[in-house]
């Protein structure tokens, strides 16, 4: 017998594992920190305050932050409710559609934009609004984000829908069930887990979009994303950090849900047999 | 009286695959109707069919005299009880039962008080309102039957529902069945590939192999009459030998077998002297003797003898090529002891063997 396979026997593997580690996490930290710092100054420790919390809600900056804050959420929840349904839509066609021509290709066509470098969808997002004269503002940036959202909410909704056996739809419409009452009482309940989790992901996606927003979002409309990158354009001032942290910390929270409605699904698998 | 189902010229090709093909008989109304065959030989898919979860490739589908192979599953008024019951995981018993009913816009008191009436049948009422996942396999397999059963349906599939079960419960559940069917009048139309729950449960039996109907008839039609070498060997356990026709007499021909010895058996059909085919004889019918037995009888040396309980199963050889099984009851017998090695007599049981033309 040979000793299993173990990657923690590999010399070097915990210098590398914390050099990673710190890499990744210590500048996050490191904001974090210095966002109840009380000082005006970033670099200098000067007790610990909430007061630039404050003033991301009532400083001289806060109007810009809100309006970013209500225009990046407004986008993001209709972004993720259209692309989740078009890609709940997309994975029944792609799994419960049987053979069909193109199936391949349609199937590529769908999960592309994750494989294609965001800055080439920008440009060419930004080229294509302009030559059919379509106005850059809210609503060609929600245009743009349901789109690349798509395969992020697809990904999951279909992994959940290949999980699920045929027969509880063919059950219900053997008990008199429309095609359309079969996904309402039957397949979309199932599908549950998957949809929300589709559903999230495009969400924080959206949300936390830089590039292509930057790119179309025409004059004067911000994000919360194109707004901070504004704001640190003039210098960073801590207000970015206490901004920055709460942003974060939605994140985490949004992830956290989407991780245990995960669970949940897994403790309620798509039942087999 | 219109039968309950009448399938004519039926065929279904998967590619170029044939799935079915030629299926023609009618299952009567009230009838409790056994489709059986190996795996593979196209009973779960005809049952698909009359379902409508697949479409005819060629052929009619009558439903009590009305065409139904276009009309999609949930028009027509058959129900399916699944090989893995697919209950639906998000809703609990009660509402799994009455999912049939919802759709076809009962109201909410004429839904409450079939499904009391379906939970009660098959004795579940302190279940209700638990979850199919909360259930053992044999509570969900009535949970199934209550729901395909709930919207009265004309005709229930079953589609192998007794194959998750243990031993124990498969017994058990094969007479509360029985017992279903008779109480409700319902026609039955059973899925099994196990020749037991075939005979024991069914009316009439129609055996499958290779997409072809081999034999359709009563349990003991089928196991006494077998049309066919593969009916015969599908089920139960036969002797198979082959023979040719020698005399002649009505249906009861004498044949030749291979190692020189002679039989009468009773043929399917009228047969000629010289005929080719096979005598099939079941091991029970036969009995090994020390001294000539009265009447026809082979001979032979014993092989091995298997001790099975009620039962010993000895194997005799008649000659190199040929031997034959033979079954009989312990303590039935005078209890001479036989050993290995020893000539022996078989005797057939009078009109036991069947001449069967291949």
């Amino acid at each position: 017998m040979t000793r299993p396979f173990d990657i923690r026997h590999y010399r070097g593997f915990f210098a590398v594992t914390c050099a990673c580690l710190v890499i990744l996490y210590a500048p996050l930290i490191i904001v974090m920190i210095y966002s109840f710092n009380d000082s005006a100054s970033i670099t200098n420790w000067g007790g610990v305050s909430l007061r630039w919390y404050v003033d991301v809600f009532t400083g001289p900056d806060s109007e810009k932050f809100k309006l970013a804050a209500w225009n990046s959420l407004s986008i993001a929840v209709m972004a993720a409710t259209v692309s989740t349904t078009i890609a709940t839509a997309a994975a029944i066609g792609m799994i419960r559609g049987g053979q069909f021509k193109g199936k391949s290709a349609s199937f590529a066509l769908i999960s592309l934009p994750i494989m294609v470098p965001e800055i080439v969808t920008a440009v060419a997002t930004l080229i294509f609004f302009s030559t059919i004269g379509f106005k850059l503002g809210t609503l060609s940036i929600l245009v743009a984000h349901i789109v690349f959202c798509i395969p992020f909410a697809y990904l999951p909704i279909s992994a959940r829908l290949q999980g699920i056996e045929a027969s509880f739809e063919e059950a219900a419409q053997d008990l008199y069930a429309s095609r359309w009452a079969t996904f309402r009482y039957v397949l979309m309940p199932i599908m549950g887990p998957g949809i929300l989790s589709g559903f999230l992901l495009a969400f924080i996606i959206s949300l936390d979009d830089f590039i292509i927003t930057n790119f179309i979002k025409g004059a004067g409309v911000e994000t919360l994303p194109t707004a901070i990158f504004g704001s640190v354009k003039q210098g960073i001032k801590p207000n970015i950090m206490a901004l920055s942290t709460l942003l974060l910390m939605f994140s985490i929270c949004l992830v956290t849900l989407s991780y245990f409605i995960g669970k949940r699904g897994e403790a309620n698998p798509p039942p087999q047999t | 009286m219109t039968p309950a189902i009448s399938l004519s010229q039926v065929r279904k090709d998967f590619g170029k695959f044939i799935a079915l093909s030629d299926v023609t008989f009618d299952i009567s109304d009230n009838e409790f109707f056994t489709l059986l065959g190996p795996s593979g030989c196209g009973k779960t898919t005809l049952l698909r069919l009359i379902a409508g979860f697949e479409d005819t490739s060629a052929g009619t589908i009558h439903l009590y005299g009305e065409e139904i192979e276009n009309l999609p599953p949930d028009k027509r008024p058959v129900n399916t009880v699944f090989q893995n019951y697919a209950l639906f995981p998000h809703m609990n018993v009660a509402q799994n039962i009455g999912f049939a009913l919802k759709m076809l816009g009962w109201s909410t008191d004429e839904i409450t008080s079939r499904v009391d009436e379906m939970i009660d049948m098959v004795r579940l009422g302190e279940f209700a309102h638990r979850k199919p996942s909360q259930l053992s396999g044999g509570q969900q397999q009535r949970v199934a039957l209550a729901r395909a059963m709930a919207p009265r349906p004309k005709v229930l599939l079953l589609d192998e529902p007794l194959s998750a079960l243990d031993l124990k419960l498969r017994q058990q559940m094969r007479g509360e069945l029985k017992t279903l069917q008779r109480e409700t009048g319902i026609t039955f139309i059973f899925v099994t590939h196990d020749q037991e729950e075939a005979l024991s449960m069914s009316d009439r039996i129609a055996v499958m192999s290779a997409g072809k109907l081999q034999q359709i008839g009563s349990p003991n039609e089928i196991y006494e009459f077998p049309a066919n070498r593969f009916v015969a060997d599908f089920i139960g356990e036969t002797n198979l030998i082959d023979a040719s026709v020698t005399q002649v007499s009505g249906r009861r021909v004498t044949c030749k077998l291979a190692d020189g010895e002679t039989i009468t058996a009773l043929a399917h059909q009228d047969l000629q002297i010289g005929a080719a085919g096979i005598v099939s004889v079941r091991p029970e019918s036969l009995s090994v003797t020390p001294t000539a037995p009265m009447g026809q009888s082979l001979t032979g040396t014993l092989g091995d003898a298997v001790y099975l309980g009620t039962d010993t199963q000895f194997t005799v050889h008649l000659d190199q090529s040929l031997e034959l099984k033979v079954r009989m009851q312990n303590g039935v017998t005078d209890g001479a002891k036989l050993t290995a090695g020893d000539p022996v007599f078989v005797s057939i049981a009078d009109g036991a063997a069947r001449f069967l033309v291949d």
